[in-house]
């Protein structure tokens, strides 16, 4: 066993402290929060139970990304898993947990017999566990085999990462952690099975047929909707951002798949710039997902409710957190100068590439998943109108948000240091990406000495040649710039005074917040518009006082969740009725169990010698 | 020098922006047999924004007063990422015509958020129409640039700024563009700016709480992008090339050229709202799912080279 180990335990190439950073620079903010967050929430021994397991949580993810053997790979990967469900489970008071803890660490589970699949036929051709051991005997490799590791791996790390349709564990586990956690679990624990992708997929397997990109594209497009559009219905804070790491993780995949892509039809300059896309939208979306994870958590805290439906107001008596949460909600909009723009517009200059460097009908696929992400970046804007403005601003709907207050110290220091870390990824975008430069051709094995991304320190240029730039300082300036004229000019014509009056309520009576617009009213128009995939019902009920007089009107929209409904809950289903069928065969007579042993190391011993 | 030609390029913008708004409203006007109202009466409108008071409403928050500046930061940032004369304007790092897409969301997702914040229902219904349609327009809008960019070789807006062939690929783009226009810039049939009844009105929903000086910068941001607009569909299908620092006559010759050609696009929307009625908010979808379409045969065409 020891000699399978080996020499080198544990890898620091570009790719494993790329992953280092991000888990530290989200790990730190959120355990500076959890000050604030835990106390008053928990008992003392559960707040050092809690202090325990984000650190267990912590390391778990560290050696993941960092280790050197596929075997002790998968017990880290384990550990990392089991640490993460305990935490899921670890707010007892709602009833909830228990099931979101249930259906994460059964669909994790799978996830994870699909990469010991994967690991074991990858261990049969190299006979050692050590990456690199493997990654020439993976040259030797037959092609079908390869296909069939590649797409268990990408069934394993796709239900971490949270890819449709395996995700739907996620927007039941993520929003049922702590915040503090839910921050980690969204911004680094999804992302190491994006590490997984780029490790053992492109780093050591080696992308040979072009079909893996394709794959990897198609379902990254599905992910990015159907993450958006899920989210753009769903009222509850945290779960509705949950979709969106859903979605985000799909823009990730599309910088990714587009890598393989370009690798498998040999354009390395076009597959280090997606690979630098693909990372680039991964650190950032850790960044701002955290930091909107956190900001949801302080909400939470003020208000004891998670429905944004009953909030509102907020930003005047949390006016800190709402601009934090401000800032996030537009980096993930993809609102210039923020670091989200950043990514995303180079996501689509890797499409913009490509599609100037291959033939054909390619172009048109790379041009229709390309318009996708216009699409959800488009859905994604709408859907933090919709958060931002029913949560913080108009009138509180309801006592939890009126008598709300600014959070502890801690949380604040927590949310401003990812705040700001929101801004600086945008306005540095060219230092990130010399440096993302660098762990992309660690990853893909390309030689980068002769490529250049940027024009200079300040202006970001996807290829020589081509005279595009994209400046973010540039922009910033002109943009202060342009509005503080805007505020000069207004300021000049202060002769008339401005007057503070109550909203026009069309003369009938004083306003107030019923007749706010609701978060279910705002996405009305998306759910006709997608009822093709939602399929939307509603459930009213008349309360009547006499047959004349209606007392009161229920009224109640729902959206099937296509997947739960037409996969998963037929599997489950068949599951239990199996299950029913084996209870034959377990009558709980313990000489019957012995024979079942006896025939079963029968069978065994015949399988080995036959084989 | 550069700068001096910057300067001059936005005053241009915020000159003519207007104008064209008017011009537009007084063909509609001919056409339906009013005399209607001077060509001049947007610039009239807007001086007296510009000398009356303001009220703000009491559940307002920072976010309804910041955004008409984001609002006309953004809208002019555009209009100087647009190059009007073929030089190397220092502007031109600051980004591409990708980046102008995600400059008009900033303001359009500050705007929509303004909409939300003094918790009037109009504010939100136009808020959430608003959204909707933009959304829906991001696919349509980004094939055009990508069929263009596919021609061009390059997403920089100063690649088809210069004289270049008019292909098939070319005009599909701009047909595609111009219903983008259409409903990027709140007209029939999408929207309606004539209208303050609460079933059809998007934009107008959205600034209905805004008066005085901020509705003024809200409203010239507006007519400036709706002239961007404009601009890009007539540089895509009538291309011209204004020569920059030869001479300073024909430079001005030029510049007359090129008004003209945007006014032609005006007119072009004009006649398209006059004959036309507005249509269902769901029927939208059909709309873009048609300039999604165009796009996508903008871009076919553009790889066949034609």
């Amino acid at each position: 066993m020891l000699n399978l180990l080996s020499k080198q335990l544990f890898l620091f190439d570009p790719l494993s402290l790329f992953f280092l950073f991000v888990l530290s620079i989200i790990s730190l903010p959120a355990a500076i929060y959890s000050f604030g967050y835990l106390k008053g929430e928990y008992s003392s021994t559960k707040t050092v139970l809690a202090w325990f397991l984000l650190f267990a949580f912590v390391l778990s993810m560290a050696l993941v990304v960092t280790i050197n053997n596929i075997l002790i790979f998968l017990i880290a990967w384990e550990i990392m898993s089991l640490v993460s469900y305990f935490l899921v489970v670890f707010d007892t008071k709602h009833e909830k947990s228990i099931q979101a803890g249930t259906i994460y660490i059964v669909m994790t589970h799978i996830g994870t017999a699909f990469l010991i699949v994967a690991f074991m036929t990858m261990f049969k051709y190299a006979n050692s566990f050590d990456f690199s051991a493997i990654k020439s005997a993976c040259l030797l490799m037959p092609a079908q085999t390869r296909n069939i590791v590649f797409l268990l791996l990408l069934i394993g790390f796709g239900t971490k990462a949270g890819i449709v349709p395996l995700h739907i564990w996620l927007p039941y586990a993520h929003p049922q952690a702590p915040s503090h956690i839910s921050s980690i679990m969204s911004g680094v624990m999804i992302k190491t099975a994006i590490y997984g992708i780029i490790r053992f997929v492109i780093f050591i397997l080696g992308v040979n047929s072009s079909w893996w990109g394709v794959l990897v594209l198609i379902l990254a497009v599905i992910s990015c909707l159907v993450g958006v559009i899920y989210a753009l219905m769903e009222h509850d804070i945290k779960r509705l951002l949950a979709y969106h790491s859903v979605e985000n993780i799909g823009i990730i995949l599309l910088g990714i798949g587009l890598a393989m892509f370009f690798l498998s039809i040999n354009l390395p300059y076009l597959a280090v710039f997606s690979m630098i896309a693909g990372l680039y939208h991964l650190v950032n979306h850790a960044i701002f997902k955290g930091l909107l994870f956190l900001c949801a958590g302080s909400v939470y805290k003020a208000t004891g409710t998670r429905d944004i439906e009953k909030l509102g107001g907020l930003i005047k008596n949390m006016p800190q957190t709402a601009a934090y949460f401000l800032v996030g909600a537009m980096a993930i909009s993809a609102l210039p100068p923020l670091n989200g723009f950043v990514s995303e517009w180079l996501t689509l200059q890797a499409f913009f590439l490509g599609a100037f460097n291959v033939m054909g009908g390619t172009k048109l696929f790379l041009g229709i998943c390309a318009a996708m992400l216009a699409l959800t970046s488009g859905l994604a804007a709408a859907c933090f109108v919709k958060v931002f403005g029913i949560t913080f601003l108009a009138q509180p709907r309801s006592h939890y948000a009126q008598n709300a207050k600014e959070v502890s110290l801690s949380m604040r220091a927590g949310m401003l240091f990812l705040s700001l870390l929101t801004i600086i990824f945008g306005l540095a975008a060219v230092i990130v990406m010399k440096l993302l430069a660098k762990v992309a051709s660690a990853a893909t094995c390309v030689d980068i000495s002769d490529m250049s991304f940027a024009l200079n320190n300040f202006t970001v240029s996807p290829q020589v040649g081509k005279s595009i730039y994209l400046s973010t300082p540039l922009l910033t300036f002109v943009l202060i710039v342009l509005g503080v004229t805007g505020f000069g000019i207004y300021r000049l014509f202060s002769r008339e005074k401005v007057k503070s009056y109550s909203t026009w309520d069309c003369g009938y009576y004083k306003l107030d917040s019923r007749n706010e617009y609701t978060a279910t009213a705002f996405s009305k128009p998306f759910r006709i518009a997608f009822s093709f995939f939602l399929l939307p019902y509603r459930k009213t009920q008349k309360i009547r006082e006499s047959f004349y007089h209606i007392k009161s009107f229920a009224y109640e929209t729902y959206t099937t969740k296509i997947f739960k409904k037409y996969i998963f809950d037929p599997v489950l289903a068949l599951v239990f009725r199996s299950a029913k069928y084996m209870r034959r065969i377990q009558p709980g007579s313990i000489h019957l169990y012995l024979s079942y042993i006896f025939v079963t190391v029968l069978l065994l011993i015949i399988f080995m010698h036959r084989f | 020098m550069r700068i001096f030609v910057l300067i001059l390029q936005l005053v241009l913008f915020i000159g003519i922006a207007p104008f064209l708004s008017g011009l537009i409203t007084k063909i509609k006007n001919n056409i339906r047999m009013r005399r209607g109202q001077s060509v001049f009466q947007p610039y009239y409108n807007l001086v007296k924004l510009f000398s009356k008071g303001e009220v703000i409403s009491e559940t307002a928050s920072w976010i309804f007063k910041v955004t008409p500046f984001v609002v006309i930061s953004s809208s002019l940032a555009a209009a100087i990422l647009i190059p009007v004369c073929i030089f190397s304007s220092p502007m031109r790092y600051m980004g591409d015509f990708l980046a102008l897409i995600f400059i008009f969301a900033l303001g359009r997702f500050f705007l929509a958020l303004s909409a939300l914040d003094t918790g009037s229902s109009f504010g939100g219904m136009g808020s959430s129409r608003e959204m909707f349609i933009s959304s829906l327009v991001e696919p349509a809008l980004l094939l055009v640039v990508f069929s263009i960019s596919l021609q061009f070789g390059s997403t920089d807006i100063s690649a088809f700024s210069g004289m270049h062939p008019v292909t098939v690929s070319s005009i599909v783009a701009a047909l595609a563009l111009f219903l983008v226009t259409i409903a990027e810039t709140s007209r029939i049939p999408v929207d309606n700016q004539e209208t303050h009844l609460e079933l059809t009105m998007v934009h107008e929903a959205m600034v209905l709480e805004y008066s005085g000086r901020s509705l003024a910068l809200i409203e010239m941001a507006s007519y400036i992008k709706q002239m961007i607009m404009f601009f890009l569909i007539a540089q895509i299908i009538f291309p011209i090339a204004v020569p920059c620092f030869i001479d300073l006559a024909q430079m001005f010759l030029w510049i007359i050229w090129y008004i003209v050609r945007i006014i032609v696009i005006g007119v072009a929307v004009a006649l398209v709202e006059v004959s036309i009625t507005k249509m269902r908010l769901f029927r939208v979808t059909d709309y873009l799912g048609f300039a999604f379409v165009l796009g996508v045969i903008a871009v076919v065409c553009a790889i066949l080279g034609v």
